[in-house]
């Protein structure tokens, strides 16, 4: 992802989760990035994360200039995230400058003046604790007071330009009033225009949306576009790379089992190790069956499995794998099998996302099933599902994970769901599951309607399901318009003479 | 409310000897002289020197006076040109006004 061209501007890896991803390696050093966002778009922790992860990951120091919160403040939100500040303060790590106003007792103006005591408070810090990294927080506070925004704005770039001689990179906090407007409140951006980062905190169909965006980083690339992130406790500021992670999985032969032969037959096989598998039908045909046998069938035989099931109970999943010859309870026990069942509507789709990606680093399975992607439609806003479900699947191809999610259509018969709109064209294959109507009864077809890189039989093959699972029958020869939605039956020579038809 | 005997213990910040520093220090040495005789204390600190001291008072901007006594602490910043609000400040305005009320 880097190219000779980024050299010319280095960056710091900041530490904080995704954010380097999307950046294209971090901030530029030695530089101020402006961070603007709206009242309560997370800035503070997005500059806190910053100081944090640099004192975690990399051992360097960093200063905290507060312009609003008390230092005690921060001190107190910042343990929620399991950042211990106080003992960084301790070791020299983290420095507090506090310049938030003291309550009632605001200055008095009596004429020109500058930033001096400021400014050599900040450079005494950064040069005793040999201080990498720096967040001013938040610039509104600055100019709510000192009424002469001229001089403050005057006198923040003489601090910048100084944090740029000592080569130290920081970030700077600033006011938005709306989420799609001017960059940021008081001309800030004017003095700091070489960087910039928004955060937003959107109402999307009646659901907050946080977002970032990297507007620009002079002189060098990064991703363009909003991505979502998340605020997450003993974690911080989390972004969620979605397409930014490179399509550059490798491709595998390596078929696994469906845990269903005759499905594997149909598909040339069994589906490959690297790919994501999409089984969509109404209620009722099998989807939590196929996911069922698909992760029983792979920890059965020794492959680590993961089921995150949005629908059922553990106690009902596990009752149903029994009678299907999974005994889901010793496969557990074993080690093999995690079920983690979480209702859809506890968290965001973003920290689903997070978290689902933390069990899979976690527990590193070779199979996970995600029963169902529709359960998980209704929390979220279209463009945030879409975006879940690209996060979801660049993340397991990457790990080349063999995934298989269930998605619901909403009409019985036939049909199509938005579900699939979104995800049909990220699936390798995909398994459709239908009713069908025949002479007064109701009964289930499948077909594997695509299957990347293998051939696979195209027919619609009849199945039953019973207490012993899914048994494939035969190809239903004599009906039309299954898929449709609108099956109807035909005279056997006519299929016959249908069939020629195509032949010659 | 300008009781004779009360003492003041005044600290001056400046950032080196600028054009601003030399106007804050002329004009609040000028208001002590007048109006204060000799019970005050007046401390001259640039912060360049003193980056400590700087900190431990919390000092943002400069030139800033900061009136330790008497009592209610008071914070003046800026070059002192406005002397009026300056004597607002110190408690010291002929009128009686006193910071707290302004």
């Amino acid at each position: 992802m880097m190219t000779q061209a980024d050299q010319s501007i280095p960056k710091i890896t900041t530490g904080v989760s995704g954010f380097d991803h999307i950046s294209f390696g971090g901030l530029p050093e030695a530089r101020t990035t402006l961070v603007a966002g709206t009242s309560g778009s997370a800035k503070t922790v997005f500059a806190s994360h910053f100081l944090a992860a640099g004192i975690q990951q990399f051992d360097q120091a960093g200063v905290f200039i507060t312009f609003e919160e008390p230092a005690a403040e921060i001190r107190r939100n910042m343990r929620g995230f399991g950042w211990d500040v106080s003992t960084w303060e301790q070791n020299g790590k983290w420095t507090f400058i506090d310049a938030s106003p003291t309550p009632g007792a605001e200055p008095i103006l009596t004429g020109d003046f500058d930033f001096g005591g400021l400014l050599v408070r900040v450079e005494a810090a950064i040069s005793r604790t040999n201080a990498r990294r720096v967040a001013l927080d938040s610039l509104g506070a600055v100019f709510a007071e000192f009424s002469d925004a001229a001089t403050v704005r005057r006198e923040l770039l003489r601090i910048t330009a100084s944090l740029r001689e000592l080569g130290v990179t920081s970030v700077l906090t600033v006011e938005r009033t709306e989420e799609y407007g001017e960059i940021a409140r008081f001309g800030v951006e004017e003095f700091v225009a070489d960087n910039v980062i928004i955060l937003r905190n959107a109402l999307d169909a009646e659901k907050r949306r946080r977002t970032l965006e990297v507007l620009k980083f002079r002189g060098t690339t990064h991703a363009k576009g909003e991505y979502p992130f998340s605020v997450v406790p003993h974690k911080g500021v989390e972004v969620i790379p979605l397409a930014a992670i490179g399509l550059t999985q490798g491709s595998t032969n390596i078929r696994v089992t469906s845990g269903n032969d005759k499905l594997d037959e149909m598909c040339g096989g069994g589906f490959f190790r690297d790919s994501v598998i999409l089984v969509s039908g109404a209620t009722g045909t099998g989807k939590t069956l196929s996911a069922t046998q698909f992760i029983g069938a792979g920890a059965q035989a020794g492959e680590k499995c993961l089921f995150l099931a949005f629908e059922e109970s553990h106690d009902q999943l596990s009752r149903n794998a029994t009678s299907w010859g999974y005994d889901f309870k010793t496969l557990e026990a074993n080690g093999t099998l995690l079920v983690s069942c979480v209702y859809p509507e506890v968290q965001s789709l973003e920290d689903h996302l997070i978290s689902i990606r933390d069990q899979i680093d976690e527990f590193e399975p070779d199979r996970v099933a995600v029963d169902s992607l529709s359960a998980l439609e209704r929390i979220s806003s279209k463009k945030g599902f879409r975006e879940f479900c690209i996060g979801l699947t660049s993340f397991v191809k990457q790990k080349e994970i063999a995934t298989m999610v269930t998605s619901t259509t909403p009409t019985l018969l036939g049909g199509t769901s938005v579900t699939e709109a979104h995800i049909s064209t990220i699936t390798d294959s995909i398994v459709l599951l239908r009713y069908v109507e025949m002479f007064g009864e109701m009964r289930r077809g499948l077909t594997v309607l695509k299957m990347r890189g293998s051939v696979h039989e195209k027919s619609i093959r009849e199945y039953r399901i019973d207490k012993t699972g899914m048994t494939l029958g035969a190809q239903f020869r004599n009906v039309v318009g299954i898929l449709s939605g609108n099956p109807h039956n035909v005279a056997p020579d006519e299929a016959d003479r249908l069939a020629k038809l195509f032949e010659e | 409310m300008n009781s004779g005997a009360e003492r003041y213990v005044l600290k001056l910040f400046i950032t080196g000897r600028t054009e601003r520093s030399e106007n804050a220090i002329t004009t609040l040495r000028q208001i002590c002289r007048d109006t204060l005789n000799n019970r005050y204390e007046l401390l001259i600190i640039d912060v360049l020197e003193h980056p400590n001291l700087a900190e431990e008072d919390r000092i943002l901007a400069t030139p800033t006076v900061i009136k330790e006594l008497p009592l209610p602490m008071r914070t003046i910043i800026g070059d002192l040109t406005e002397k009026e609000r300056v004597l607002v400040g110190l408690n010291l305005h002929p009128d009686g006004k006193n910071g707290e009320s302004a």
